[in-house]
């Protein structure tokens, strides 16, 4: 691309990444005091105490258990999209794309009339005469909520890598003695390696950030770091405590995804992003 | 070398619409190289799938010495393929591309490193052990894909136009070492190909196959000598294919002239087509000759020069001569009765 074309796209990015970026560092690094600011580590330390670790550990717990639930359930959704069916590819692809047309508050809400005491799901136990359930405001419905929005981030980029396998290189596996099962562990799996890794970074990262699930479908008592980020800049006022947490979180994410990448290998152009 | 080890029995494949083969009937001898030889769509592939087993038949049966085989999958059958598109794992280096049907069948580690280094050095691919396969040339990932299917020692080896991405000097000497492979490893060769030189050239039978029937089996010579009909004529090699009349045995009128022929056995006065091939029509002087004509383009192809006569009556002959006679001048066409080959009308 020529200079004068990249020039709009690099004002974005200073503008909307960069300069938030480093007011981040600055807020996170500083304590103000009566003479303006000094740099300081103090917002750090307060991180580490058990209360705030405890959410970190949480919020990990629950961000990798709704990554394993999406990946699970991903997976063969996936296969069976890109399987050899093709009447029933487009009609299963639409029910993974179509709740993304739908905001992604109003999703998260209509799980709350399903869950609720007197919700869909009590009712209906109701009239079977079975005792009601407790799902809403515990740690299954955060991770429930979770999953269902972030699933379609896990089927997509494996989607679009098992359908760009070649059926030929499935055929000689077979040719070469190996049945369905040695097939999909020794040929389909690996190369699909990429697509899963792209998968468990898209839902691992918003899951692992999220406070609108956790709140809403957590009443408020599973506090997790994208909550306690959102307190501190919206409800305490502490931007210094609530910037160091995002730097924490910038360095966790990182750090995963070179992990991620660690596992990727060479193969990084057949990612969805 | 006489035992059979394949044999279809009106074989059949017809896909929603297409009929890809149309009841084929095919012996395949233990150790020979057998060629599929046909233009594109005749059914080569089907043929090829049908025998490995990824294909289930429409109609008729495979017997694999003597046993019948339909609904055995793949994974089964003492059957390896080498793919038209080579089909390598991407996610393995070469070594274990090679050794991916070893593994499966849980050889030794020892056994492993054994077979696989021999099968390397047979494909002259020593020292390539840990590269990856997407940074092989065409030629070597073929390779690849041949050593790959060749270490599990199958009884046959399907091959579907291994060399058609190849160039053409890596072509021959491929042939050749396909060839020496298959003498001194002693396995038979089930071997596609829609070039017909390479079928001549590398195989013991030549099938040659269109519309999804076979058209004539046969070793080289014979399907180059006595073509069964004007298409195999045509498709081996290339033929002047002219209409004529057979008046009595041994006597045939085409180009406005009667010929003394090898032939017999048509009815009087039946309509034929009379092939025959560029390289026996020799020069002559024009005076007396039976077939005459002006010479309308020339083209000089290194061993010998390609001549295009166009007679008086109308028909156009392709001449293949060492001796070259410029544009426009009148020259004869000569040939002998055992070089015209008379065959049954069966286009119309
Ligand atoms: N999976 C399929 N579905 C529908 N039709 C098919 C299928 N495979 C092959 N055909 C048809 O069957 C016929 C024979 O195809 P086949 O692939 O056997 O030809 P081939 O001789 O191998 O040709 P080529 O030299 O082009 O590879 C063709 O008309 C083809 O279009
Ligand atoms: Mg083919």
């Amino acid at each position: 691309m020529k200079r004068s074309t990249l020039f709009p796209y690099l004002i974005w990015m200073v503008l909307f990444i960069v300069v938030p970026m480093f007011l981040v560092l600055y807020y996170a690094f500083t304590v103000p005091t009566e003479s303006g600011a000094t740099w300081s580590l103090e917002n750090f330390a307060r991180f580490f105490e058990p209360i705030y670790l405890k959410v970190l550990w949480r919020s990990l717990r629950l961000a990798l258990f709704s990554t394993v639930i999406c990946l699970i359930i991903g997976y063969p959704a996936a296969m069976v999209m890109a399987g050899n069916a093709f009447e029933r590819k487009s009609v299963v692809l639409l029910l993974f794309v179509v709740p993304m047309w739908m905001n992604f508050l109003l999703r998260t809400y209509a799980w709350l009339t399903i869950l609720e005491r007197n919700g869909v799901i009590n009712v209906l136990l109701a009239n079977l005469n079975l005792p009601s359930l407790n799902i809403l405001y515990t740690e299954g419905a955060v991770v429930l909520g979770m999953v269902y929005n972030f699933l379609p981030f896990m089927v997509l980029p494996i989607y679009s890598v098992l359908s760009k396998i070649d059926r030929g290189v499935v055929e000689a596996a077979g040719d070469l003695g190996a049945n369905s099962l040695q097939v999909f562990a020794k040929v389909i799996f690996p190369l699909s390696l990429p697509g899963v890794v792209s998968g468990v970074t898209m839902v691992f990262m918003p899951a692992l950030t999220t406070f609108v699930i956790s709140r809403l479908l957590g009443g408020g008592q599973f506090t997790l770091i994208g909550n306690l980020i959102e307190q501190q800049f919206l409800v305490v006022g502490d931007w210094g405590f609530g910037s160091s947490i995002s730097v924490v979180m910038i360095v966790l994410i990182l750090l995963s995804m070179a992990i991620m990448s660690f596992f990727e290998g060479e193969e990084k152009d057949v990612a969805l992003w | 070398m006489h035992e059979i080890i394949v044999e279809l029995k009106s074989l059949s494949k017809v896909y929603d619409e297409t009929v890809a083969l149309d009841g084929i009937d095919l012996y395949i001898r233990k150790n020979e190289f057998l060629t599929l030889l046909g233009p594109s769509g005749c059914g080569k592939t089907t043929t090829l799938r049908l025998i490995g087993g990824f294909e289930q038949p429409s109609g008729g049966t495979i017997l694999f010495e003597g046993r019948d085989v339909t609904g055995v999958p793949p994974y089964k059958r003492r059957v390896n393929t080498v793919f038209q598109r080579y089909a390598l794992f991407s996610h393995l280096d070469v070594f274990e591309n090679i050794a991916f049907g070893l593994r499966i069948k849980k050889f030794s580690e020892k056994v492993i490193k054994e077979k696989v280094g021999r099968m390397l050095e047979q494909v002259n691919l020593a020292g390539f052990e840990s590269r990856d396969v997407n940074s092989l040339s065409g030629g070597q990932q073929q390779r690849v894909a041949i050593a790959r299917a060749l270490v599990n020692e199958p009884e046959v080896l399907l091959l579907d136009e291994p060399l058609a991405a190849l160039d053409l000097k890596l072509r021959k000497e491929m042939q050749h070492e396909l060839k020496s492979m298959q003498k001194q490893l002693g396995i038979t060769f089930v071997f596609v190909t829609h070039d017909q030189e390479e079928a001549l050239s590398m195989s013991d039978t030549v099938v040659v196959m269109k519309d999804g029937r076979i058209q004539q089996i046969g070793t080289p010579v014979d399907i180059y000598n006595e073509p069964k009909n004007a298409f195999v004529a045509d498709f081996i090699g290339e033929s002047n294919i002219v209409d004529g009349i057979m008046r009595q045995d041994y006597l045939v009128d085409f180009a406005g002239s009667s010929f003394d022929c090898v032939d017999f056995g048509f009815a009087k006065d039946e309509e034929v087509e009379v092939v025959i091939r560029p390289e026996d029509l020799v020069l002559i002087p024009a005076d007396n000759a039976r077939l005459s004509g002006v010479v309308s383009s020339v083209n000089f192809l290194g061993v010998h020069y390609e001549m295009i006569v166009d007679a008086d009556d109308g028909t156009s002959w392709l001449v293949h001569s060492t001796l070259m006679e410029p544009v426009g001048t009148r020259v004869g066409l000569g040939l002998e009765p055992m070089d015209i080959h008379i065959m049954k009308k069966v286009r119309p």
